[in-house]
């Protein structure tokens, strides 16, 4: 049988399809293939590594939750209802996983898969378009968060911590913050040239960890310093999931839901210039 | 493979090689350049490629080369100059020209997280090929490559001979029109070469038009129709091989030696012997119609050399008239 | 580059049995082991220092004053061994400045030079043996630990909390809890085999942050329950972190405890020295 051109048309018929379309030169709809990828090579990754991805944030709830928490008294839930320390901090711990999570995917292993192992340079020597890589590597990314939210939510719920039963919100809420740190998280690594670089995204992730209200109300910090804050996502996140679990709702909360779609929207397109750049020019 | 599925294609097939009369020209460039800031990497070149040609590009490493590679890969947009491939503008069309290209990088990319079958499955799945189509095609490409028994295996444990063929499979999963080959055999041992060449002669067979990069000339001997001589981002020559063997050197060349500090000295008193001589640290090249005749001629003058030998010209002197460099430096 | 053959480069060549003192190189091979460390870390001392003042700075704002501030208002300010939450808390985080800056420099850099770039290799073809390598690596890790220690100390005097006469033997104590943990760590990086990086992930989860979680760090041993306590025994931040609180604001301790903890923490570094010493030497030779 022939090697080639028995079906020759196949693979350019397909590009040909979309060719007219807006935007053919950046997206060919096929992101789902980087997951279809994803799965492959999970196949053969450590399952420990990635399925004890959500037992840290629960170390942290039992050390801080319970641990610290036995010598703290009077939190609130924000209306003035008393409130355990642990339920204070449960959700926070949440929306942080969220963000590490989608930080470290698309950080990290979007570094390793730039530099060393030179994934995007074969994906994008294909009929792929950059749109595609982004999508798909950040929609992993996802669904990766999604199930540390469940596996996170499910032992937080069983604890006695999510009072509300809007609390179940909070696990699309968990992969609506992780879609917007990992859009961004991507582009950024773009930019970044070896080890000590990324590492210097640790010290923007840990002061917004250790400030945005997880662990203590904004009240203690003087006025500007709050708005800082209250500007930076993850107390955006933060705030959004704690109404979740604690069942406080409020119209402020869309303007949450806001600021993540402004984030994904703008660092989807930051990304995909900066991978055209890199890789089509 | 199944049948019904692929007839409509193969009848366009014998449409194309029936209309293949004049040689179809695949790949057109003009003025063709690109500058990183004020380096010129290629200096408006010309060149066209025709349908079912193996068309080499041969030169120094930073010639050039590779940046052409990428530019027709559509991978590069060009700083100037006219591109055309298959008829569209890779700067416009890049993921439709994409689709009819067959790739193989300088450095293997081959995906490590991935193994072998999972590397063609996944790179036919980028083409948006479907995975039953890919399932049987995967089986001829394993074949192809040597590599059905390693189908299982992480691309780690490959020697370097069996990542390159993997990585050539893996450019001829999409059935592409042209392959591109960048230093296809460069780091490969002598045997290891020799299976690939054999496996790049069989797809020309074919009637896949190869473009490869080499800075071996043996290679370029072997596999291309036709060459491109680039240095500095420029074409110095262009021909078949013979022919620019014929054009630019002699029939023959002898190599004498006459230990490093010696060279520079002996080689005044050359002067007049063969057509042509060029001197190079270690030996001394002596161009003739004759190369023993130019021995007798040396020995003659009382010089003795440590070591001689008469060989046939190769591209390799073509490059060094051309540049007064050699090649692998 | 076109050819210059009177200018070709002469070289120079006296040959290595009068050049090389081999006594000499094996007397010495684990300072050059310890040179070529410090000189690559040396390339990031920026961060090195940017990050040995950051990390305790925002921890000490945010756990100590911040977390410290609910504490103290919810029990009284001297609810835990009558002394103020950030200094209840000073020695526990600068033992854990010990116990990362030593680890950070025997994790990575060893999968490095046995896998990534291989100079373990190459340094093995030269007079250094094996033995060496874990001496030299060790050293440059204890060079960096005491580094982070003191950064985390000049912090701590910043914030008031910790007393100046305290600052030497807090040092010693967080040094030797850097030295036994991190001699451990490098012998099982060293045994990590080649394309086995998750293991780090799985260390850092199971092991590195529980340890740093359950030893006594942000409250009293004794306030967990009894079945999670062990964590604290066998962790030499634990035993570190005890220590350091009686050397800086002076917690009741009993004498044998007090020896105990040193005794742990040496006895880490024993078995992490000898350990490490046996696979570096195997995994050179095959």
């Amino acid at each position: 049988m022939s090697l080639i051109n028995t079906s020759v048309d196949t693979a350019i018929a397909i590009a040909e399809r979309r060719s007219n379309r807006v935007g053919a030169s950046v997206y060919s709809g096929r992101s789902r293939v980087v997951l279809e990828r994803g799965y492959y090579a999970l196949k053969s990754s450590t399952w420990m590594v990635v399925a004890s991805g959500f037992v840290e944030p629960v170390i942290y709830l039992l050390a801080f939750g319970y641990g610290i928490g036995q010598f703290i008294t009077g939190s609130t839930d924000g209306n003035g209802n008393p409130i355990t320390y642990a339920q204070y901090i449960a959700p926070a711990l949440l929306a942080t996983s969220a963000m590490n999570g989608a930080i470290y995917d698309s950080t990290w292993n979007v570094f390793f898969k730039m530099h060393f192992g030179k994934i995007y340079n074969g994906m994008l020597s294909t009929s792929m378009g950059t749109l595609d890589v982004a999508l798909g590597e950040i929609s992993w990314a996802l669904l990766r968060g999604l199930a540390y939210a469940i596996g996170f939510m499910a032992v937080v719920a069983s604890m006695g911590l999510v009072p509300s039963l809007w609390g179940l919100l909070a696990i699309p809420a968990a992969v609506l913050i992780a879609f917007g740190f990992a859009s961004v998280g991507m582009g950024v690594t773009s930019y970044l040239k070896n080890h000590q670089q990324m590492q210097w995204i640790q010290l923007v992730m840990l002061p917004m960890f250790l400030f945005s209200g997880t662990f203590y109300p904004l009240s203690i910090y003087p006025q500007f310093v709050q708005w800082f804050i209250q500007a930076l996502p993850l107390w955006q996140a933060i705030e959004l999931i704690r109404g979740l679990t604690l069942g406080i709702l409020n119209l402020t909360m869309l303007g949450h839901v806001a600021y993540f779609v402004a984030m994904i929207i703008g660092g989807l397109f930051f990304t995909t210039r900066r991978l055209t750049a890199l890789f089509l020019r | 493979m199944p049948k019904n599925a692929h007839k409509d294609s193969k009848e366009r097939h014998r449409a194309v090689a029936a209309k293949k009369t004049k040689p179809e020209a695949m790949i057109i460039a003009k003025g063709l350049t690109k500058t990183y800031g004020d380096f010129k990497a290629v200096d408006s070149i010309d060149f066209t490629v025709h349908r079912g040609e193996s068309f080499g590009l041969l030169g120094p490493n930073g010639a050039g080369k590779s940046t052409t590679m990428k530019m027709i890969a559509a991978t590069s947009q060009r700083s100037g100059g006219e591109l055309t491939i298959l008829g569209k503008d890779p700067n416009s069309n890049g993921p439709e020209i994409r689709a009819h290209l067959g790739v193989v990088p300088q450095q293997d990319n081959l995906d490590r997280e991935l193994k072998v079958w999972e590397n063609l499955m996944v790179y036919g799945r980028y083409f948006g090929l479907p995975r039953k189509w890919l399932k049987v095609k995967i089986e001829e490409l394993l074949e192809f490559a040597q590599l059905t028994e390693k189908r299982n295996s992480k691309t780690e444990e490959l020697s370097g001979g069996m990542k390159r063929r993997l990585t050539i499979a893996r450019g001829l999963v999409n059935e592409p029109e042209i392959l591109m080959l960048d230093e296809p055999t460069t780091g490969l041992d002598p045997q290891a070469r020799h299976i690939l060449w054999d496996r790049l002669f069989r797809l020309k067979e074919q009637g896949v038009t190869l473009v490869i990069t080499t800075h071996y000339m043996d290679e370029a001997e072997q596999l291309c129709d036709r060459l491109m001589v680039m240095d500095k981002g420029k074409i110095m020559a262009e021909g078949s091989p013979a022919e620019l063997i014929k054009k630019y050197s002699s029939k023959e060349v002898l190599e004498v030696r006459f230990g490093s500090a010696n060279n520079a000295q002996v080689a005044k008193e050359l002067k007049g012997i063969g057509t042509r001589l060029e001197v190079l640290p270690d030996r001394i090249l002596v161009y003739a119609e004759n190369g023993e005749k130019c021995l007798e001629q040396i020995v003659k003058k009382g010089l003795h050399p440590v070591t001689s030998l008469v060989r046939r010209s190769s591209l390799e002197d073509v490059f060094l008239r051309l540049t007064g460099r050699t090649l692998v430096e | 580059m076109s050819i210059d053959i009177a200018n070709e480069p002469k070289m120079t060549w006296t040959g290595a049995k009068t050049i090389v003192d081999p006594q000499r190189s094996i007397r010495r091979g684990s300072l050059y082991v310890a040179e070529t460390r410090i000189k690559k870390m040396l390339k990031w001392w920026k961060s090195i220092v940017a990050f040995g003042l950051g990390n305790p700075t925002l921890y000490l704002l945010s756990i100590g004053i911040g977390i410290g501030s609910l504490v103290d208002s919810s029990l009284g300010p001297n609810a835990i061994d009558g002394v103020n939450y950030l200094t209840f808390l000073a020695p526990a985080l600068l033992a854990t400045a010990g116990i990362q800056g030593a680890m950070d420099e025997v994790t990575w850099p060893t999968l490095e030079g046995f896998v990534w770039d291989r100079t373990f290799f190459s340094m093995n073809a030269t007079a250094i043996t094996g033995k060496q390598i874990v001496n030299g690596v060790m050293m440059a890790a204890m060079a960096r630990c005491v580094l982070q220690v003191f950064l985390y100390e000049m912090c701590l005097l910043a914030f008031g909390a910790i007393s100046w006469q305290s600052v030497p033997i807090l040092l010693l104590v967080c040094s030797a809890a850097g030295l036994g943990f991190a001699a451990i760590m490098l012998a099982f990086s060293a045994s990590i085999k080649d394309d086995d990086d998750g293991m780090f992930a799985l260390v850092g989860r199971f092991i590195i942050t529980p340890m740093f979680m359950f030893s006594g760090t942000f409250y009293p041993i004794t306030s967990m329950p009894i079945y999670l306590q062990w964590i604290g025994w066998i962790s030499p931040q634990w035993h570190a972190t005890n220590l350091g609180r009686a050397m800086s604001y002076g917690m009741p301790i009993e004498p044998w405890l007090l020896i105990l903890h040193w005794a742990l923490m040496l006895a880490m570094a024993i078995v992490g020295f000898s350990w490490a010493h046996r696979v570096f030497d195997r995994r050179l030779s095959k």
